[in-house]
């Protein structure tokens, strides 16, 4: 029994949007009286936390504190329309539709401030902390809280926002492909390390590491955990499932999870590491990319190239399994040295 | 305030659903309930491809708590129609099916009782007369002369305006194949993937006393759903309340319009309160998967390792009904030569039909798998050209305003720093050049691989 | 089929319920009594997101016919929640991140307080043993073995309550 240790790289690229665009999302923003303000969206939370980042968004460009916005989701009656969330689209554009609500807000609270202040709104500077100040005289100041207030009571009007981000249909010529298919493109390099233990053509993932570019980190924790979860899923779609075994048989299609395989607690790669850069897009809101789905993507190729580095075996066809190993282990030792066609 | 001036975007704050998530008080779909609410279960076709001769209904209606069963007939826009709202035509797949059915779960006939146990006996009681048809399983196998139809319209691919694929021309590969010192060419393939959600596709369809309907539903797309709902029982759509928000794991498994409209339409009809939520089994077998497939590379490789012609042909895995997959091929198309500046690329992607498990979106959809094969494939052009797998990469890799394959002049282009800083994570040293290199446009902006 | 009259403890109070033979006790917390906690993910026992304690121990609830729990301590997610904030282990689940959809971890909590409970301070090798029958499709586990060892480094010393 030998174990051989191997490593591969993998660099990607992913679209962000529903390819070729005309997605559009739209959002609404209302302050309350005690000075809240509350986003109305029909997007959805898949877990990923855009509850969280669109939270994040709306308050850095209202500049209020966090703990002040109430992100209002999921109901078709409440928020107006959203395409949905898939295709990595969800914080770069809802984020936009978000942050041109929260911009025309941020317009109205300045407006009544203003007047409140006696000072012309270009004068006037948010501290991100829910107060409001006329730039360079900081005792010419008032709470964000108290305008809402005022806005409603004393001047009749509203503090609200409406926003809406699509990037237009492009159309996909049939002879050429000719397209704009995508809003921007974030980017991935993966390394990883495997081990195959010769004898029963089992791979242990050693480690997964990874360099993400993605435009803006809106919550840094969020995007570890779509890193760490991605990694995941890219070594169990490497390395276990599969509905179709056999395929094209249909035998054997899996009905339940003790049948339908996928990495637990005990087969985790041992290190997964990752470093994140941000190089603004040039469309999302505070640069944003996404990267709700490629995660998975350039770990399966890096595990797939670490195999062939550490056995010579080269498997072209996911899942790689533990019996399709040793059958490659088999070949190459019946026919050594042939060249790769 | 930080470096970049912003005060709360960059910072990870605490989830907004943490204390929901943590304490198991946030509400997920199926922990709603309802008074009088019915459970609605499928009859679902046992046989992989089969004319519909007869449905037998008399004893199912007798077992005790059966409430009421639809078929296509009750069904008003009996049609999915989640592609043409996109623009994407025809649509081929209906809510229950009519005088075929093309793969094995396909949904037949809904039934609905006081509760899930009368609703799952008295599917069982369901009697079906199937005549069953030749079937073809394999994708390529679909394509082949003489295979079982799938479709109704005489092929079994996909039509995109006139061609049986989403193609892609650059240049001329062929002549560039002529000229090239190394020819490298692979076939590569991959299985359906199951989606596997924690939380299994559901809806439960409420009747209004204002005569609207509130679908409370773990879509990942709700005006998506209700549009849909609405075309398929045609009533105008203010007359249904979408409301979710919270999905337990989606994937991309939970887009497609599956199980609200007739649960909408059983509501509507009984006057009551109907659940619809997938069992485990349903999940597996019968909602559906990432495509399974076939990704054919040829590359022409010069000895320095420059890759100046890439042919891909991509086949995936329909399964017996569109759902997204032809927006899929056209994605893909998209991105099947890789991140990778190459003169001349020829792409031609195949929504090839079988009867297997309908496929539709998954992470990644279209893409994944293009990066697996493109990626294993560069290792295979490296060990070719004998350099090693980061420097045929950086050779390659596409620069800001170097022209895309679908003639796109390429945005945000940041592949080379990108794998700059995996080396850097790894501890691999780059030669000095290739630590040199950035992705700002090319001095003579015509889009050329770097020499 | 007739009903049957099962009692049993759940948290800190005792509850009757009506019951048909063989309805689970996944069905009953969940139809019943209105604890949707304790989800449903595959009815099979094969997923762990059903996961409840019966006098501290991890049972599958979606397996489990509700007579089998007649005289015994049921504890679910509910109860192991205190009435206001949170408990050691649900403050370790938060800090780590050890949650995306949140669909698997009511199973999870109630699978790391009958390990801590029983062994205190786990090995890393302990804790992944511990879960392995509890499935997750979002984290990648490794969030969730973070949270399990820091409430086991949290608690070291101090009594878990709301049981």
């Amino acid at each position: 029994m030998t174990r051989l240790r191997g490593i591969g790289v993998a660099a990607v690229n992913y679209p962000t949007g529903m390819n070729l665009g005309g997605d559009p999302s739209q959002a609404l923003i209302h302050a309350t009286t005690s000075g809240s303000f509350v986003v109305s969206l029909s997007s959805t939370d898949l877990g990923q936390g855009l509850r969280t980042v669109i939270g994040q968004i709306a308050a850095e460009t209202l500049g209020v504190p966090y703990e002040e916005i109430v992100v209002d989701l999921g109901d078709t009656d409440e928020g107006p329309h959203c395409m949905g969330t898939f295709a990595s689209r969800a914080t770069h554009r809802v984020g936009n539709a978000v942050m041109a609500a929260a911009r025309e807000a941020r317009e109205a609270i300045l407006d009544v401030a203003a007047e409140e202040l006696e000072a012309s709104p270009d004068d006037l500077e948010t501290d991100g902390e829910g107060g409001l100040r006329v730039r360079g005289v900081p005792d010419r100041s008032v709470r964000i809280a108290d305008i809402a207030a005022l806005a409603q009571f004393k001047y009749g009007r509203t503090i609200s926002g409406r926003g809406s981000y699509m990037k237009p249909k492009s159309p996909v010529d049939p002879e050429t492909g000719a397209m704009d298919p995508d809003s921007t493109e974030a980017h991935a390099c993966t390394v990883a390390e495997v081990e195959v233990d010769t004898e029963t053509g089992q791979v242990a993932v050693l480690s997964i590491r990874s360099a993400y570019e993605i435009g803006r980190m809106v919550n840094p924790a969020l995007v570890r955990s779509q890193i760490e979860g991605g990694a995941w899923m890219g070594m169990s779609h490497a390395l276990y499932e599969t509905t179709a075994p056999y395929y094209p048989s249909m035998d054997h299609r899996p009905r339940d999870f003790s049948e339908y395989l996928m990495p637990g607690p005990l087969e985790l790669a041992e290190v997964v590491e990752s470093v994140v850069l941000e190089i603004p897009s040039s469309n999302g809101p505070y640069g944003v990319k996404g990267i709700g789905e490629m995660t998975a993507n350039s770990p399966i190729p890096a595990i797939v190239n670490a195999v062939y580095h550490a056995t010579g075996v080269r498997i072209d066809d996911l899942p790689i399994t533990p019996e399709k190993i040793l059958r490659g282990l088999d070949a190459l030792a019946a026919a050594p040295g042939e060249p790769e066609r | 305030m930080t470096t970049t001036g912003l005060h709360v975007v960059g910072r990870s704050v605490e989830r907004s659903d943490r204390l929901g998530h943590v304490t198991g008080r946030t509400r997920y779909t199926a922990d709603r309930t309802f008074p009088g609410m019915l459970h609605l279960k499928m009859v679902r076709s046992p046989a992989h491809h089969a004319r519909v001769r007869g449905i037998d209904l008399a004893e199912a209606e007798r077992v005790p708590g059966f409430v009421r069963a639809f078929t296509a007939a009750d069904v008003p826009h009996n049609r999915y129609t989640i592609l043409s709202l996109i623009g994407v035509e025809p649509e081929d797949e209906l809510v229950l099916a009519e005088e075929r059915v093309r793969f094995q779960g396909e949904a037949i006939v809904a039934i609905v009782a006081e509760t899930e146990a009368a609703a799952l006996e008295a599917v069982s009681k369901v009697r079906l007369d199937l005549e069953e048809l030749p079937a073809v399983f394999d994708v390529e196998e679909a394509l082949r002369p003489g295979a079982p139809i799938v479709t109704d319209w005489g092929t079994n691919t996909f039509m995109y305006e006139g061609h049986p694929c989403r193609r892609v021309r650059l240049g001329d590969v062929e002549a560039a194949f002529a000229s090239a010192d190394h020819i490298v060419e692979a076939v590569y393939r991959s299985s359906p993937i199951e989606h596997a959600p924690t939380e299994t596709t559901g809806c439960i369809a409420v009747p209004e006393p204002d005569g609207r309907v509130s679908v409370y539903t773990n879509t990942q797309a709700l005006y998506f759903s209700l549009d849909n709902t609405a075309i398929i029982l045609q009533v105008p759509g203010n007359r249904l309340h979408f409301i979710g928000g919270t999905v337990g794991g989606g994937f991309g498994g939970k887009v497609d319009v599956i199980v609200e409209p007739i649960a909408t339409l059983a509501a509507m009809r009984t006057g009551r309160p109907v659940r619809f939520v997938y069992s485990r089994a349903e999940e597996m077998l019968v909602s559906s998967t990432r495509s399974a497939w076939r990704i054919a590379i040829k590359d022409g490789v010069m000895a320095d390792g420059r890759i100046v012609a890439r042919q891909v042909t991509s086949y995936a895995d329909s399964g017996a009904y569109s759902r997204q997959t032809p927006y899929a091929l056209t994605k893909h198309a998209a991105n099947a030569a890789g991140p990778y500046t190459i003169p001349n690329v020829a792409i031609d992607a195949y929504c090839v039909y079988t009867n297997r498990q309908p496929t539709s979106a998954m992470r990644g959809f279209g893409v994944t798998m293009a990066s697996f094969a493109v990626e294993v494939q560069m290792d295979r052009v490296a060990e070719r050209v004998g350099l090693d797998p980061w420097t045929v990469r950086f050779i390659n890799a596409y620069h800001e305003g170097d022209l895309r394959p679908h003639r796109k002049r390429a945005e945000d282009v940041t592949l080379i720093e990108t794998m700059q800083a995996a080396a850097t994570l790894v501890g691999h040293e780059l030669p000095a050049e290739l630590r040199a290199m950035t992705s700002a446009p090319r001095p003579d902006g015509d889009g050329g691989p770097a020499r | 089929m007739t009903a049957t009259i099962v009692a049993f403890r759940l948290g800190d109070r005792d509850v009757e319920v009506m019951v048909r033979p063989l309805a689970t006790l996944q069905s009953v917390l969940r139809e019943q009594l209105g604890y949707t906690a304790t989800k449903e993910g595959c009815r099979q026992g094969g997923c762990g997101s059903c996961t409840v304690l019966v006098d501290g121990e991890p049972m599958a609830s979606c397996l489990l016919p509700v007579e089998d729990v007649a005289g015994h301590r049921v504890a679910t997610l509910e109860t192991l929640t205190p009435p206001e904030g949170l408990s050691p282990i649900q403050e370790a689940f938060v800090d780590a991140h050890a949650f995306q959809c949140g669909y698997c971890t009511p199973g999870m909590i109630a699978v790391a307080t009958a390990l801590l409970d029983r062994d205190p301070v786990p090995t890393d090798a302990a804790i992944a043993e511990a879960l392995a029958g509890n499935l997750c499709r979002c984290t990648g586990y490794r969030p969730i073995l973070d949270a399990v060892r820091l409430a086991a480094t949290r608690r070291a010393g101090g009594r878990e309550d709301g049981r």
